[in-house]
């Protein structure tokens, strides 16, 4: 069933059991909002000697949003920020490739299984909303990425 | 459960539904609250107004110009008849959500008992979409006027038991929908119609979900002004409807300005068109009018008392159906009392748009999220829901795959 490849076994359960998810600490705080659908997320991270700690992410959302929350807090937490860019280009890249490429794993971790997600065009925004999120708080903290 | 008219036959106008849906579905369309689907007369009319009559209207003194003109006014006089008004009392915006800002903007720069100032109160409801309350509260910020509002109750009703501390003196405006979009409930309005009038205020009806379905008397129900859009009737997209009583419009100032609008212009100063080209700024969606005035003789022909009785008969026999679900819970109306053909529910421990996702499959088209009513969902206490919204081409089997769907979404995620 085409749905099986969206919802791949290991989103189901970073969405039944989401990691890293709590009341976010840090002193900078982004709040990111997809008007299209109402989901949220609210993040915060510290950078420190290069490297992303401290990712903590709390929010609302479908199976992929949360999903995808889940799954980048544990794959950019302790990198350092150059690797961190690094996936966070690659799976922006794969979201928006309408099902066109499958990702490096070496990289993307976990995050290759939301590769069906490029498929159905309304939730790719799902997917991303976080990883944005994390964008935004990474160079709020000083960080080029 | 026999329906007033042949659906399959109905069915048959709309050649969207020979369309295959993922894995070569057919499809099940259950967004007309969102837009509508456009039978073969709308999608024609527009074709031949291209093909045959096409050019600027009210302008060239040549033949197609005439031509051009006359499909145009005959298209005004025509939903002028189906509302049963004066066709200088209708205005072509190109949309609903274009006509609440024309009539909030002209307000706005009206003199006079029209004008919106400082101090004076604008009513609207809780259940509003975001296109009958975000002119008014934007109205309100700009002018320094106070935006009020009437309370939802959870079944989808208005709290009217306040109604005299919400309409006041001050009240000049009460602009509120004639059936939610999110639960289908209708508010009940005489009383807030009459209360608004006792106080001198004029009443805006937001009709983009009653129009299409039901019939409205517009002049029985005591209204000032109405919108709707024609793409939710059958019409095209880019085509809608301001209907104002024409001693208000006379007195109004306009809302875009440019050309066609005008009486007379001089390089410092401009006088406007009489009602209703003076509400009518630039060359109008002119193709689109035509095609709406097919789809309400279409509707017509059909007949709006047939194709409400039909709605009826699929909401009755989808809320029986969905409320007999486990793990699945209507919202708003729980009954037939006070409902138009629109159901919203939540399946219990799923996300609106994962539901969606799964019904999808099923070639079944529904609306997930917040419905462009946030306050209506924060006021649920829900992140959003699903919505299934009937519409003269559905049938009971469209019905009965629509709840087959919702255990395939719910069943999907619970054995997983």
């Amino acid at each position: 069933m085409e749905l099986d490849s969206l919802y791949q076994e290991v989103i189901l359960d970073h969405y039944k059991k989401p990691h890293n998810k709590g009341l976010p600490v840090g002193e900078i705080q982004v709040h990111h909002v997809n008007p299209n659908c109402g989901d949220e997320i609210t993040l915060s991270l510290s950078i420190k000697d290069g490297v992303v700690e401290d990712l903590i992410w709390d929010g609302v959302g479908c199976s992929i949003s949360q999903a995808s929350a889940s799954i980048m807090s544990d794959l950019v937490n302790g990198k350092s920020v150059a690797q961190a860019g690094v996936a966070l280009r690659e799976f922006t890249e794969l979201m928006q490739s309408k099902g066109n490429i499958s990702g490096d794993e070496e990289v993307l971790e976990d995050a290759i299984a939301l590769a069906g997600v490029s498929k159905f065009p309304a939730r790719v925004k799902c997917a991303l909303l976080s990883w944005m999120a994390f964008k935004d708080a990474a160079i709020q903290n000083g960080a080029e990425i | 459960m026999n329906p007033p008219f042949d659906v399959a036959a109905i069915k048959s106008d709309f050649p969207i539904f020979e369309e295959k849906m993922r894995g070569g579905k057919r499809l099940v369309f259950l967004d007309s609250g969102a837009t509508s689907q456009k039978p073969w007369a709308v999608i024609n009319a527009e074709r031949d107004f291209y093909t045959k009559h096409n050019a600027a209207v009210h302008r060239g003194s040549y033949y197609l110009a005439e031509q051009a003109s006359a499909a145009y006014e005959g298209a005004r006089q025509s939903v002028a008849d189906f509302l049963s008004v004066d066709s200088d009392e209708v205005i072509f915006t190109k949309s609903a959500t274009e006509g609440l800002n024309l009539l909030a903007t002209s307000f706005e720069r009206s003199a006079g008992q029209l004008g919106i100032r400082a101090g004076d109160e604008i009513v609207v409801s809780e259940l509003e979409h975001h296109a009958n309350l975000l002119p008014w509260q934007q109205l309100a910020k700009r002018t320094g006027a106070v935006l009020k509002w009437f309370s939802m109750n959870l079944d989808g009703s208005l709290d009217l038991t306040n109604i005299d501390e919400v309409i006041t003196e001050k009240t000049k405006v009460v602009a509120i929908t004639h059936q939610s979009n999110v639960l289908g409930s209708v508010p009940d309005l005489p009383p807030i119609i009459a209360a608004a009038h006792a106080v001198g205020a004029r009443f805006v009806l937001d009709a983009c979900q009653s129009i299409p379905h039901m019939p409205v008397d517009v002049r029985a129900m005591g209204v000032d002004f109405l919108t709707f859009s024609g793409h939710k009737a059958a019409g095209p997209t880019g085509i809608g409807v301001v209907w104002g009583r024409a001693e208000l419009l006379n007195q109004m100032e306009p809302y875009l300005y440019g050309g066609s609008m005008i009486e007379s212009v001089t390089m410092t100063d401009s006088t406007w068109a009489a009602i209703p080209r003076r509400f009518e700024a630039g060359v109008p969606n002119m193709a689109q009018a035509v095609g709406l005035e097919a789809a309400l003789k279409y509707l017509s022909n059909i007949g709006l008392p047939n194709i409400h009785s039909w709605e009826m008969t699929l909401t009755e026999y989808a809320l029986r159906g969905l409320q007999e679900i486990e793990g699945v819970r209507v919202l708003g109306p729980q009954s037939m009392q006070a409902r138009g053909g629109v159901i919203s529910f939540v399946v219990d421990g799923l996300h609106p748009h994962d539901v969606g996702q799964v019904m999808d499959q099923y070639g079944v088209a529904v609306r997930t999220g917040h419905h462009c009513a946030w306050p209506l969902i924060r006021k649920l206490g829900v992140v959003g829901t699903t919505r299934a919204s009937f519409y003269l081409y559905n049938d009971l089997s469209d019905v009965d795959v629509l709840l087959e769907s919702v255990i395939g979404a719910r069943d999907y995620f619970r054995k997983r």
